[in-house]
């Protein structure tokens, strides 16, 4: 097939369609390889490029043109060439980059994990709990925004907010109307409404599960429980809405639905976005047909208060490699 | 005494005005090219004449031209980059001022070897005056039958407009310039697709400094073999030189490239020196996002060979010992002056007109400025020279647009040449209060490297 490419990421080779991204090959190998991604949304047209996370070495262009390129690219935004060979966990220089990437988008986040609505399913957290430094080397006063209040569903929290533009996309994409917006410029930019305005349509629930941070919760939810003490159930109904197709995850606490999502895969995104009717009014198990456990990643917080584990996992993988470089660290911790 | 193309007839009474500008041979560049010229001619004549872009980034005009995809029945565009806002430069508001229809010329004679019918040239929203001289110059040329319908009988079509910008200095990076001309928040594009292939409303697009376009008048009228006569090497041409700072006499200046840098500074024709009788400190070469240099370094190369204004003699040595011509803003620093203070300032710029897109620019230049400004004003320790020098790295070549590396490099620079005066400011907290460092070691001549260690280079 002429419009198959090859590419190898990492020393493990893929056949892709041309086209395809570095980020999205990746995908399709899987497991460790994956760059992380903060910003790009496989569903959301012309997202990504924004964050920095995802981004690794091209260390050979293309079978035609072997040259590396200079800098460090964007995976979500590159595409792929035959054979392209890409470096992403193997390359040093990419993980201190991406170290540096984490460490910037969090000397603005406020540490407010404990009391974020999004603490055990933030992609923030987890990267920076693969990536970050114990500690910060920013010493000056975070950034902060006034309030504002965009409605009675959704919650923003601007502080929390790392401008990965998703929401703004979803809104021009899935809605029919976008209300809200980049305001200002630089590190003052926000997420705004301009003059007040609700942020209210038939999907404007969305941009909570597109929203990598604590910056969009649901406000039906707020402050009700930790996800990880919540268990998620797929369900389905016949939605009345021509757009929305009912499929959903109802997060259960007891007997009781303490919120509604849309359905997410492996990596965060979700499968089909639903409607506000489906996400913010029916919370009870007669609204619904259950159909079967959610499928929570073993690595997720989540999954540790799953029903189908009767005990919780080990915070370390059976990982030989990574024990023994544990080990070391240990040690070095100690001859300081 | 340099040649002059662009400034020649700078000092005549009324250049502004269509009727002396042709009486000084304006506009024969348009009859030559639309009555004998193809615009595959010009733009043979453009690649000839070696023209590298005015804007900043040296790229070569006439192979940038000849990337502009052609497909059928898609408008293109020419743009003009007017936006000149980075500190330090002044030549295009200076050439926008006194002699707009060199630059109405060249988009004429540009566009027609694009194949663009339609051209804007962008103007910074604050040089209110200058768009107003341009739309003037427009309404002459105009009414002289340069611009719009069948010009001069052959048949071609051309509409011009001035935009003025935003008030922005992202929106001179071309693709955020192309954001902010179709009316949309001035953000850089991702790219690739390149602005060649989809730029301004998706079409194939050129974007160029208004120097650049200026350039090409001369170009034509003379050849490009002609052009490619003056200058040194692959740096062709004469280049506009905004000279500011503690010089005798600051100002614009066309320059031979391949002159001395220590002709320029002191020789009467030029700065005639540093004002004051006080002596050199550093330099920044071409505006302020390129790295600034101490005296040492800007008047000879790290061989003890003289440096010259070209693109290549001033990046000899990468950013070691180098720096870049980018887009000609010549800032010269006498003994009194405060690099960490300069810094600082540089830095707060940055800061301040990141757009906000991505990452490290949006989170790193605040950071930075706020280390620099803790530093200058007594509060630093050694600790947070080492921080700077690493958040620097954690910006540089990781965003989507080169202003995270422009921000990046004047303080990279900074910590590079002058790491002394940051850790003078650390150590004696009080004293770098009240005064300056001074000119420490940084004059210091550089020895001619010896015979022997050159051949064995």
């Amino acid at each position: 097939m002429s419009d198959l490419v090859k590419v190898t990421i990492d020393g493990i080779t893929v056949e892709v369609e041309n086209g395809t991204t570095i980020l999205n090959a990746a995908r399709q190998i899987g497991g460790d390889i994956v760059p992380p991604a903060m910003c790009y949304y496989s569903k959301l047209k012309g997202s990504g490029g924004k964050c920095r996370t995802c981004i690794v070495k091209v260390s050979k262009g293309s079978e035609k043109d072997p040259r590396p390129m200079p800098k460090l690219v964007a995976s979500c935004r590159t595409t792929v060439m035959d054979g392209m060979e890409v470096l992403n966990i193997t390359s040093p220089e990419v993980l201190e980059a991406r170290a540096g990437v984490v460490e910037i988008l969090l000397i603005n986040h406020p540490l407010d994990c404990p009391v974020c609505d999004q603490a055990g399913e933030c992609d923030l957290q987890n990267l920076s709990y693969e990536h970050g430094l114990q500690k910060t080397r920013y010493e000056f006063d975070r950034r902060t925004f006034d309030r504002i209040d965009i409605g009675d569903k959704i919650q923003l929290h601007m502080n929390r907010c790392i401008l990965c533009y998703r929401c703004v996309f979803t809104a021009d994409q899935i809605t029919n109307k976008r209300v809200h917006g980049i305001l200002n410029r630089g590190d003052q930019s926000e997420i705004s409404t301009y003059i007040q305005t609700a942020v209210d349509n038939d999907f404007s629930g969305n941009v909570i599960d597109v929203c990598p941070v604590g910056a969009l919760t649901d406000k039906t939810f707020r402050f009700k429980n930790r996800v990880w003490f919540t268990k998620p159930v797929d369900a389905h109904r016949n939605c009345s809405h021509e757009k929305c197709n009912g499929k959903v995850t109802l997060w259960y606490k007891g007997e009781d639905v303490l919120r509604v999502t849309a359905r997410k895969d492996q990596f965060g995104e979700v499968e089909e976005f639903i409607c506000n009717e489906c996400r913010f009014d029916k919370k009870k198990t007669t609204d619904w047909t259950l159909e079967q456990p959610a499928v929570i990643s073993d690595t997720s917080v989540i999954s540790s208060n799953h029903y189908q584990t009767f005990k919780p996992l080990p915070v370390i993988k059976e990982n030989l490699a990574l024990q023994e470089a544990n080990k070391r660290e240990l040690e070095k911790t100690f001859k300081i | 005494m340099g040649r002059k193309l662009l400034l020649e007839h700078i000092n005549v009474p009324g250049i502004n005005t269509l009727a002396v500008y042709r009486e000084k041979g304006g506009y024969r560049a348009v009859e030559k090219a639309l009555k004998t010229l193809t615009p595959e001619d010009i733009v043979e004549e453009v690649k000839k004449s070696g023209l590298r872009g005015r804007g900043g980034a040296g790229f070569p005009t006439g192979m940038k031209w000849s990337f502009l995809a052609k497909p059928e029945g898609v408008p293109r565009y020419l743009v003009c980059n007017g936006d000149e806002s980075e500190p330090g430069t002044f030549k295009d508001r200076f050439l926008m001022t006194h002699i707009p229809h060199a630059l109405i010329e060249g988009m004429i004679v540009s566009s027609y070897a694009l194949g663009a019918n339609t051209s804007y040239i962008y103007v910074r929203g604050e040089m209110m005056p200058q768009i107003r001289i341009l739309e003037k110059a427009i309404e002459e040329a105009k009414a002289a039958g340069f611009l719009g319908k069948n010009i001069l009988g052959t048949g071609y079509d051309l509409e011009l407009y001035v935009q003025p910008g935003g008030g922005a200095y992202i929106c001179g990076e071309e693709t955020a310039l192309l954001e902010s001309l179709e009316g949309k928040r001035g953000n850089p594009r991702i790219k690739p697709p390149f602005p060649a292939i989809a730029g301004l409303y998706g079409c194939p697009t050129v974007v160029n400094n208004v120097e650049s376009i200026a350039a090409v008048v001369p170009i034509v009228n003379d050849g490009g073999d002609e052009y490619a006569k003056i200058g040194i090497g692959r740096s062709t041409g004469t280049k506009l030189i905004s000279a500011s700072g503690n010089l005798v006499k600051p100002g614009v200046y066309e320059i031979e490239l391949g002159l001395p840098v220590e002709e320029f500074i002191y020789s009467d024709e030029y700065c005639g020196g540093i004002a004051n009788g006080k002596r050199l400190k550093a330099t920044v070469a071409g505006g302020s996002s390129v790295p600034i240099l101490p005296a040492n370094l800007t008047l000879k190369l790290a061989n003890g060979e003289p440096r010259l204004m070209s693109y290549e003699s001033l990046s000899e040595g990468g950013f070691a010992t180098g720096t870049m011509l980018g887009s000609g803003g010549f800032i010269a620093f006498d003994e009194d002056q405060c690099i960490v203070r300069n810094t600082w300032n540089f830095s707060s710029f940055y800061h301040h007109e990141s757009c906000g897109q991505c990452s490290p620019c949006r989170e790193g230049t605040g950071w930075m400025e706020k280390i620099l400004h803790k530093i200058e004003h007594g509060h630093g320790t050694m600790e947070d020279i080492d921080l700077l020098w690493d958040v620097q790295r954690k910006i540089e070549g990781n965003t989507i647009c080169p202003l995270g590396d422009a921000a990046a490099w004047p303080v990279a620079a900074a910590i590079r040449h002058f790491r002394d005066e940051f850790e003078w400011h650390v150590k004696e907290p009080m004293k770098s209060q009240s005064t300056n460092y001074g000119l420490a070691n940084y004059a210091n001549p550089i020895e001619k490297a010896p015979e022997e260690v050159k051949s064995q280079n």
